[in-house]
């Protein structure tokens, strides 16, 4: 019972959460907030296309320090949960699922020092390969892992 | 000892190839069947998937059960004659028939019913009587499969249970009464304390942390021994996400084999799972976690007499897996010296219910669960002139019957129904009970439909179906069979990729045209918010239409490369 408590309280408070608070006053403009949005990454419309935007290059290195936990079938399509972790020093990592028609999910600038470590939740539309890509000594590498989506029923 | 466990379970292998029958020699030497006699010095009884069928049934084993790639005539994809040669057991043997749809008819009539809780119970305390302390692990698929266990939603199943002296069990179909009730058994006094329910991987879908209890370690004759819970993984997938939206599953490898090093380090000498994964699951799981004993399966409904010896990291893991419907108990007699398994004996025992007297507790429980719905449940609906059962692959007569209801009933080109492995048999001249329909329909999301539905995407089904079930990887097949279809013919090729198995799909005659619609009904939409007149009543109207009802035989895929697959006889 304690998680639910927990949960509630956070919905609770994620609803007046500061940026919230900030936009609704006019303090921030919404594009203000959205400022270092790398749009042509978000709008490729191929792997390769997603990763020049971003990195200048879409020549990655296969990776075995790369770990992508993520389901062999997901539960649901629309919110499959991925965590990407390195013992590289990561400067970017970058969550692409290749078969949606604008593959690159998420991409995060790492602070030095930080953890190689990213955790979120990534659209898919069909079965597909997610690809990890991270950016460490001005290289990418990469590792990538099948996640089945399916209609689903008929079991047992 | 001057010889590895690894090279001793090695050894045993090969002398096990030289066969005995389920019940044992000195079983077979006695005028009881179910002397048998107590090895070592741990044991364990097992029981998996009774569908909630508290009283004895037929259960015809299935003649199609396909394995691809590396399963291909491996266990559990070995039928009829394959399978007994395979465990040396002669073709006239009482164990034959039970493991086995070989001269189903003529043999069920001979040995009688299989099952029922009553019969069971009175097995369960013959074993134990000389095996101390031994445990009673139910692998799930309790609670749900009959119209009693529907009714009270699972609860005539619990009580059951607690009376049999179930000490720790896992789930799946239990999900299915929805996260609340599931919550409110397991926090209720006659279960809790009792019975343990154990999961390893079923986590709180947006904390990431466990929501049920993932082992024990109880001691048996004062060895510590570990029992890890692993559910359905794709429990959320293959039945409704609604009913339980908060939880994550999952097949969760890594996160077992942390909890096989945590029961090690907490001085567990033997380690079980109890799991729900589906026989091909777990022989790969177990050739990937080390330091696991024994896996004890279910969900797949193999009867498999002896375990599967599998490679692991850390020597040898035994898998097994001990069919459904009540119809088998296992045995698990283990001798542990050293800290360590040393050998064991295991029995696949057929639960013949003329064999073994009814236990009175159990018959009065079952008694008073059935009285309030007596009428309903044993009213006449036909006769059916032909054997009727489900298992296998691609259809069943039962299923046959369901098509055909689903076609008339709603005036379809098409019908689907869902490939569940669950669902009793009938035979020639029984009577079609309301109860019988409920043992094959009996699900939380009953609703029947009827969809304008474009060929192309009815492809799509029968891909995204046929590779949850041919995957190679056994990590991405979710157990169950092909869904059923009627009105429709079609061409399968397991051993091809989804997108290119299914070929010349036929509706009345004429080439399946993919942007053409089609009246197709079907029930058991796993979406939320579906609705339409249960699927028992459709049937049972169906039936009630007619006096003596015959399936001669059933709509099948023509399947591709099946010649001398040892998982498929032709009738």
């Amino acid at each position: 019972m304690t998680n639910m408590n927990r949960r509630s309280f956070l919905k609770g408070t994620a609803a007046t959460s500061m940026v919230g608070i900030a936009i609704g006053a006019g303090v921030l403009k919404p594009t203000d907030v959205l400022a270092a949005w790398p749009q042509a990454g978000f709008e490729a419309k191929s792997v390769d296309g997603a990763l020049n935007a971003l990195h200048q290059s879409s020549s990655t290195t296969a990776s075995s320090d790369i770990n992508i936990k993520a389901p062999d079938i997901a539960e649901n399509g629309a919110v499959v949960p991925i965590t990407v972790s390195t013992p590289m020093a990561a400067e970017a990592i970058t969550v692409i699922v290749e078969k949606n028609p604008q593959p690159l999910a998420a991409n995060f600038v790492m602070g030095g020092g930080a953890t190689g470590y990213i955790s979120t939740r990534v659209k898919m539309g069909k079965t597909s390969k997610l690809i990890a890509v991270v950016k460490a000594g001005g290289k990418l590498h990469s590792a990538e892992k099948e996640v089945k989506v399916t209609i689903g029923g008929c079991g047992g | 000892m001057g010889i590895s466990r690894r090279e001793f379970l090695q050894v045993l292998a090969a002398a096990s190839v030289a066969g005995i029958d389920v019940f044992g020699k000195a079983g077979a030497a006695s005028n009881d069947i179910y002397d048998i006699p107590q090895y070592g010095n741990v044991s364990v009884l097992h029981f998996t998937d009774c569908h909630a069928q508290l009283l004895p049934v037929y259960f015809r084993e299935p003649h199609i059960n396909i394995g691809v790639g590396d399963m291909r005539g491996q266990p559990p994809h070995l039928v009829g004659k394959h399978l007994l040669k395979a465990y040396n057991i002669p073709q006239n043997a009482i164990d034959a028939h039970a493991l086995t749809y070989l001269n189903f008819v003529e043999a069920a009539r001979k040995y009688g019913k299989v099952g029922g809780f009553a019969h069971l119970m009175t097995l369960v305390k013959k074993l134990k009587a000389n095996r101390p302390g031994a445990l009673l692990l139910d692998g799930g698929d309790n609670w749900q499969g009959s119209a009693t266990s529907l009714w009270t939603q699972g609860q005539d199943m619990v009580d059951a249970s607690t009376l049999l002296g179930v000490d720790a069990m896992t789930g799946h179909w239990e999900f299915t009464f929805g996260a609340e009730r599931v919550k409110s058994i397991l926090g209720s006094p006659f279960f809790g304390g009792k019975i343990e329910f154990l999961a390893q991987n079923v986590v709180d879908a947006e904390w990431n942390e466990p929501v049920f209890k993932p082992y024990v370690i109880r001691e048996i004759n004062k060895v510590p021994v570990a029992i890890i819970g692993q559910a359905f993984p794709y429990t959320p997938i293959a039945n409704p996400r609604h009913l339980i939206p908060d939880w994550s599953f999952g097949i969760n490898e890594e996160h077992m084999q942390e909890m096989v090093d945590a029961v090690r380090a907490k001085g567990a000498q033997i380690v079980l799972i109890l799991s729900h994964n589906g026989m091909d699951v777990d022989i790969k799981m177990a050739g990937r976690l080390s330091g696991v004993d024994v896996i004890l399966g279910g969900h797949t409904h193999d009867a498999i007499p002896r375990p599967v010896l599998v490679d692991s990291p850390s020597g040898k893991t035994l898998v097994t897996n001990a069919g459904s419907n009540g119809k088998f108990l296992a045995v698990l007699d283990m001798k542990v010296t050293g800290g360590k398994l040393a050998d064991y004996r295991y029995r696949l025992l057929p639960v013949f219910s003329n064999m073994l007297a009814a236990d009175p507790a159990m018959v009065a429980h079952i008694d008073k669960v059935r009285r309030p719905f007596k009428a309903k449940l044993e009213e006449k609906l036909a006769v059916t002139e032909d054997l009727l059962y489900r298992r296998g692959n691609f259809n069943g007569t039962f299923d046959q019957l369901i098509l055909d209801a689903l076609l008339k009933e709603k005036d379809a080109e098409v019908a689907f129904s869902p490939g569940f492995r669950w669902g009793t048999t009938l035979l020639p001249g029984d009577a079609i009970t309301f109860e019988h329909v409920m043992d094959q329909t009996s699900i939380t999301y009953p609703a029947s439909t009827m969809n304008e539905t474009t060929g192309e995407r009815i492809k799509e089904i029968l891909e995204d179906v046929a590779d949850n079930l041919f995957n190679s990887d056994p990590y991405y097949q979710q157990g169950g069979d092909m869904v059923r279809v009627g009105g429709m013919k079609y061409t399968i090729d397991p051993e091809a990729k989804i997108g290119k198995r299914i070929s010349n799909m036929e509706i009345n005659g004429k080439p399946v045209q993919a942007d053409k619609k089609y009246k197709v009904a079907g029930w058991a939409s796993v979406q939320a918010g579906v609705k339409g007149e249960p699927i028992w009543d459709v049937v049972a109207r169906h039936l009630r239409g007619k006096k003596n009802v015959s399936v001669k035989s059933v709509n099948e895929p023509v399947i591709k490369g099946i010649n001398n697959n040892p998982g498929y006889e032709p009738l």
